[in-house]
C-alpha cells in the first residue's frame, strides 16, 4: 500500500478506503476520447476492490492495453482465487477491455452486468462466453461484512449503464457518470489540479444528451448517505461528494427559468437570400401566435451562433426550419445546426421544414429526412414555394404554422388515409 | 389484398393497410410519432403499446422477446419495426 501524494505513480494499489483499493490506470498522454472528446492532460481508467470478510468484488476493469498495470496493482494486494464477484458498471472497451483475461484468472467469479448489458456483452466478447447475472435496482450481493447494491441508472451514457453502492462504506461506484477525462496521479479531488473544467466538460459531451435519464438516475442517487463518489475516469470524489451530486442537478437544469412556462413553444429557424423562404417565416409564425397554448419564436439563423441555438432546442417543444434550395440542398447553416445537436435530447419533439426554391426544391425532403433521423415526429408534411410566395401561397404558410401549432398543443383532428407513398 | 386499419392514437391517423406490414413502416409515412435506431429488433427504441387488437399482431420473435424483456416492457408493449400487422390495433409510442 502506498501512502506518498503521487501515489498512482507507483505499481500497487491505493487504498481509498479501509476496504476499497484503486486498481485502475493512469494514461497521460491521451489526447482525444471516443472521437468526440479532446483531453488536455489525459485521462484514467479506475477499478477498484472491495474486500469483504467473504471475498473480494471487482468494480470495473481498465482499457486492454493497460492490463499490465490493472493486474500488478491488484495482486499488489489480492489473490486471484480471493475475487468472488466482478461487477461491469458499463460495457464500454474503456472498461471491460481486460474483463477476458481476468475472468481467465478467476474463473470461479461471478459475473454481474444490468439487464440492457446482456446483448452487449456477447457482441463485445464475440469469443468468450461467460456465465453472467443480470441485476436490477435493489439487488445486493453479499461480500459476508460488506454488501454490494445496483441502482439501474441507463443511458448515462450507455443503455446498459448502472451504479453500484457498497453500503457499509457509503462508496458508490458511478461508472462513467460523474467522472472526467483528467489525469491527476494525487487521484483524490481535494489532491489532485484544477479539474472543474473537465468535469463539466465531459458532462456536456457525455451525459446532458440523456438529461432526463440524469435526473431519473439522481432521484435514486440523491437519498444514499455518500462518503465518496467514486468513477471510472478522472478523480476520486471524497471531498464534498454530495456538491458534485447537486452539481449535476444544476447541470441538468436550465440556468435561467424559461418565461414560457406551461405554453408549448416552437422555435422557427430560417436563412433567405432574397427574402422568400423569410416571408413564408413571417407568415408561419403570425399564424402560429394565433394559437392558444404555443408561444412562437422566430430566429434568422444568419444572426446567430449554433451553441445558443442548441441550447433553445434542448428546451423547445417544436422546431421548425426554413431553407432555400441553394445547388440541390438546403444551406450551410442549417445543416451547421442540425448536425450540432448530437448533445441534447431531441427525440419525441414535433419538427417541420419549409422554404423556397427556384426549380427543384430538394432543400425541405431532405431536412424532413434529417428531422425524422433525430428521432422527431414530423407531422405535418413540409410545405416549399416556387420562388417569390403570391398571397394564396402566403395563406399556406399560416394553414402550414396552424397545423403544426395544432400538433403540438396535441389537438389532433382524426383523419383516415390509405397508405401511399408520399 | 388484404386490409387492415392501423390507428395512431398520438397523431390521431388511422390508416388503412395491407395485411403483413410492419408498423414502423406505417407511423414513418404518416408522420406518428412512433421513433426508431436500429430497425432490426434490437435498441428498443422503437417501443410502442398496443391498446387495442394485442392478437392482431405477428408473434414477437425470440430477438423481439428478449429485447421487450431487458426493456422491461410490460404486457402489451411490442415493437413497432417488428411487429406486423394482422388486422385492426390501435398504438401509441411507449
Ligand atoms: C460516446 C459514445 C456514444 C455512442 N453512442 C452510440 C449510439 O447512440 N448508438 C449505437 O448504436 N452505438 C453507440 N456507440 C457505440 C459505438 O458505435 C461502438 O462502440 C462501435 O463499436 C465503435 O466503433 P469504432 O471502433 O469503429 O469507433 C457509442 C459509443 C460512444 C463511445
Ligand atoms: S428500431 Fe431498434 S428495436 Fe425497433
Ligand atoms: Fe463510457
Ligand atoms: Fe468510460
Amino acid at each position: 500500500m502506498i501512502k506518498s501524494t503521487y501515489a498512482a505513480t507507483q505499481p500497487g494499489a491505493v487504498a481509498i478506503s479501509d476496504r476499497v483499493h484503486w486498481i485502475g490506470a493512469l494514461d497521460p498522454s491521451l489526447r482525444t476520447f471516443d472521437i468526440i472528446l479532446k483531453t488536455a492532460n489525459g485521462t484514467t481508467y479506475n477499478s477498484y476492490l472491495v474486500r469483504g470478510s467473504e471475498g473480494m468484488a471487482v468494480i470495473d476493469t481498465v482499457k486492454e492495453v493497460f492490463s499490465e498495470t490493472f493486474f500488478k496493482r491488484l495482486e499488489s494486494v489480492a489473490d486471484y482465487s480471493e475475487i468472488k464477484y466482478i461487477v461491469l458498471n458499463h460495457l464500454e472497451p474503456d472498461h471491460t477491455g481486460a474483463l477476458p483475461e481476468l475472468m481467465r484468472r478467476a474463473p470461479q467469479a461471478r459475473l454481474f452486468i444490468s439487464q440492457r448489458a446482456q446483448s452487449m456483452l456477447k457482441a463485445l466478447l464475440k469469443h468468450d462466453q461467460f456465465e453472467f447475472t443480470p441485476v436490477m435496482t435493489g439487488d445486493t450481493v453479499s461480500l459476508g461484512d460488506r454488501t454490494l447494491r445496483f441502482l439501474n441508472t441507463p443511458y448515462l451514457h450507455w443503455p446498459d449503464t448502472q451504479c453500484t453502492y457498497l453500503e457499509e462504506e457509503k462508496v458508490l461506484f458511478s461508472g462513467d457518470v460523474f467522472g472526467c477525462h483528467y489525469c491527476d496521479a494525487r487521484l483524490f479531488n481535494d489532491r489532485v489540479g484544477d479539474f472543474r473544467f473537465s468535469f463539466e466538460y465531459y458532462y456536456a459531451h457525455i451525459m446532458r444528451p440523456f438529461r432526463e435519464y440524469v435526473l431519473k438516475a439522481l432521484k435514486l442517487i440523491e437519498p444514499l448517505p455518500l462518503s465518496m463518489i467514486a468513477p471510472s475516469h478522472g478523480p476520486v470524489l471524497r471531498d464534498r461528494p454530495d456538491q458534485y451530486l447537486l452539481h449535476y442537478r444544476r447541470l441538468a437544469t436550465s440556468a435561467l427559468d424559461s418565461e414560457i412556462g406551461q405554453e408549448k413553444s416552437l422555435l422557427i429557424f430560417y436563412i433567405s437570400s432574397y427574402g422568400n423562404t423569410a416571408r413564408m417565416a413571417e407568415a408561419v409564425y403570425e399564424a402560429v401566435g394565433e394559437i392558444e397554448g404555443v408561444r412562437a419564436s422566430l430566429y434568422d439563423l444568419e444572426g446567430g451562433e449554433v451553441a445558443p441555438f442548441v441550447d433553445l432546442i434542448e428546451e423547445a417543444d417544436g422546431l421548425l426550419f426554413g431553407t432555400p434550395t441553394i445547388n440541390g440542398d438546403a444551406v450551410k447553416p442549417v445543416w451547421d445546426l442540425l448536425s450540432s445537436l448530437a448533445v441534447v435530447q431531441t427525440r419525441g419533439k414535433l419538427a417541420g421544414a419549409f422554404g423556397s426554391y427556384g426549380w427543384s426544391g430538394e432543400a425541405v425532403r431532405m431536412v424532413e429526412e434529417r428531422l425524422r433521423g433525430l428521432k422527431m415526429t414530423v407531422p405535418v408534411e413540409g410545405l416549399r414555394i416556387k420562388l417569390i410566395p403570391t398571397d394564396e401561397e402566403l395563406d399556406a404558410c399560416r394553414a402550414f404554422g396552424t397545423s403544426i401549432g395544432r400538433a403540438l398543443i396535441g389537438d389532433v383532428e382524426n383523419r383516415i388515409v390509405e397508405m401511399v407513398q408520399r | 389484398m388484404a386490409k387492415a386499419k392501423v390507428t395512431f392514437l398520438d397523431t390521431g391517423v388511422t390508416v388503412s393497410v395491407p395485411v403483413g406490414t410492419r408498423v414502423i413502416e406505417i407511423s414513418e409515412k404518416v408522420g406518428a410519432g412512433l421513433i426508431y435506431g436500429c430497425r432490426e429488433g434490437d435498441c428498443g427504441t422503437c417501443l410502442m403499446k398496443v391498446e387495442e387488437g394485442w392478437n392482431n399482431l405477428s408473434e414477437p420473435s425470440v430477438v423481439e422477446e428478449k429485447v421487450l424483456r431487458e426493456n422491461m416492457a410490460g404486457k402489451h408493449f411490442r415493437l413497432a419495426c417488428q411487429a406486423q400487422v394482422l388486422g385492426d390495433i390501435s398504438v401509441r409510442p411507449a
